[in-house]
């Protein structure tokens, strides 16, 4: 359940150029699953932003971010003080479905739930495979991360300047595995969706209002319904996805 | 000991403090962060004739101390609202609630009204006359003294809980649209609804939202907001209920000032989900500030 919580900031360093990870303290205990999000209060900004939580270690928050706007901007200049957060928001990864060879896809910043969901597959005894995607070599990040997990991981970059050559379905269609999630952009949620012989779980980005379920602002059309990304989503399941036309 | 408590329409409210339709669903969801029996009512989201998807994405751009959105009503329609909506809202709370109501034709009104009034945990019916009137060339109901005055009398007719229409600030003369309504039977008027805004996306050129304009909300407003509420609470006998850009404590007292009888919190619902029960809780002291024995006191009470 939703908790609002002040954090006190410990890190916010670059990984790469455009991207920052930022190390917060403060009570994670509304923060139940791999795949929710948390909602960040930036000064001067009149909405909140939403961000993936990329790790919990009991009361250390990690979210990794791309510099995209203002909000994220004023974000990435802050080195200490409080941060006012919503936390424990979206509905997160049914890990129940994972079976004991589980895939997970990250497609650029989408690697972000797929670390915390590793991780905890990784305690519950899964052998996760993990498939890294990036346009080229200078995107490549957090692949030492997955791999001090102990995950069987994959890094490809579309001009082969890194890893695999290719897409991450071009290394997914080689592999076996019982379930799959995946992180990233709709296209490539619809090429995996298309090509996987599994169940699996795909993790929405949306533009919100409130991130809580109040102003129906992310609201989207599913098989089972019309749901809210903030709330109902952010993991919706491959069955239940209607793509654009 | 201070005194919030205001009259609304013959319904005595503990306070002032209303959240307002949109930014609180139907109300239990903000149940599970706080017991929202503490509020003086709030407004349901706005309920049309049949159920409405909205719409498409994205409905939402951040703005300079507000947002836009462009949701368009999505709502499960009114029928569903009596049968799932109010049965979850009945476990939650326990004051009679606000049912706002939109049409896009006089019929869709009266239909919605109709069955609305005869909920019992309904006090009220907040009509919003902002949208378009599909058998009228597509201008807001809200924005012609006739047309407003047309859909309140058409729902006084079949309603017997007190009648507030929720106006749009989008229009020349917002005195002579509110006379109408008084006129033609309506107990109570609500206003503002948001203000027509428009953003644009640099890097691609297109507008933000994909309905290229929506609804501006927010601090931004409020001024407009406190402007608009003094001309109105002026020149009607009917109550008004302010809304537009409340935020604070303070915020409520200068609506209250303006002529407002209770005021609608909506937009900083959606960034900080507990401030209606901030706002409460910090009206006594600020009253103390400023020397306010009791809130029914202060309505218009501008120097």
């Amino acid at each position: 359940m939703m908790k609002q919580v002040f954090f006190e900031i410990i890190e916010n360093s670059p990984l790469r150029a455009d991207v920052m990870r930022l190390r917060l303290r403060g009570d994670c205990s509304a923060i139940e699953r791999a795949g929710q999000f948390v909602n960040i209060k930036v000064e001067g900004q009149f909405l909140r932003r939403p961000l993936s939580v990329c790790d919990v270690d009991v009361d250390v928050l990690t979210v990794c971010y791309q510099i995209k706007g203002h909000g994220t901007e004023k974000l990435a200049a802050m080195q200490s003080g409080t941060l006012d957060l919503l936390t424990g928001l979206g509905n997160g990864f049914d890990k129940s479905l994972a079976g004991d060879r589980p895939l997970l896809i990250g497609g650029g910043m989408g690697f972000t739930p797929m670390y915390i969901l590793a991780k905890e597959l990784i305690s519950m005894g899964k052998k996760p495979t993990v498939i890294l995607g990036f346009n080229t070599k200078s995107e490549v990040i957090y692949e030492h991360e997955f791999k001090a997990l102990g995950a069987d991981v994959t890094v490809c970059t579309a001009d082969g300047s890194y890893g695999e050559k290719g897409f991450v379905t071009d290394v997914m269609e080689g592999l076996d595995y019982s379930h799959f999630y995946t992180c990233g952009p709709e296209a490539m949620f619809k090429a995996i969706c298309d090509l996987s012989k599994t169940s699996g779980q795909c993790s929405f980005e949306a533009r919100m209002g409130c991130g809580f379920g109040a102003c129906m602002g992310c609201s989207c059309e599913t098989l089972y319904g019309t749901k809210r990304i903030c709330k109902d989503g952010p993991v919706l399941m491959k069955e239940e996805i209607i793509w654009p036309t | 000991m201070a005194d919030m408590k205001v009259n609304l329409c013959g319904i005595e409210l503990d306070n002032p403090v209303i959240p307002s339709s949109g930014t609180f669903g139907y109300g239990y969801e903000f149940a599970e962060l706080y017991d929202i029996n503490m509020l003086g009512t709030f407004s349901f989201k706005g309920t049309t004739r049949d159920p409405r998807f909205g719409n498409p994405t994205p409905r939402i751009a951040e703005c300079t101390s507000g947002l836009i959105n462009a949701v368009g009503l999505q709502n499960p329609g009114v029928d569903a609202v009596i049968s799932d909506e109010l049965p979850k809202l009945e476990k939650v709370f326990h004051k009679p609630v606000i049912a706002n109501v939109s049409g896009f034709s006089v019929d869709d009104y009266v239909y919605s009204c109709e069955k609305l009034d005869k909920c019992p945990q309904v006090g009220w019916l907040e009509v919003n006359v902002s949208c378009p009137n599909v058998h009228g060339g597509g201008m807001s109901f809200g924005t012609m003294p006739e047309s407003a005055a047309e859909v309140t009398r058409a729902v006084k007719a079949v309603t017997t809980k007190p009648v507030f229409i929720k106006l749009t600030p989008n229009v020349t003369d917002i005195v002579s649209i509110a006379k109408a309504c008084e006129e033609a039977g309506a107990d109570g008027i609500s206003l503002i609804n948001t203000m027509l805004g428009m953003r644009i996306d640099l890097k691609t050129r297109k507008p933000v939202v994909a309905n290229t304009m929506g609804g501006f909300s927010g601090p931004a407003v409020f001024p407009v907001a406190v402007r608009m509420v003094y001309q109105v609470s002026n020149a009607v006998k009917i109550p008004v209920m302010g809304i537009g850009g409340v935020s604070s404590a303070e915020n409520v007292i200068e609506m209250m000032l303006a002529g407002a009888t209770a005021v609608q919190v909506g937009a900083a619902n959606l960034v900080n989900p507990y401030v209606c029960r901030d706002i409460v809780n910090d009206l006594p002291k600020v009253m103390e500030k400023y020397n306010i024995a009791s809130l029914k006191d202060i309505i218009g009470g501008l120097r």
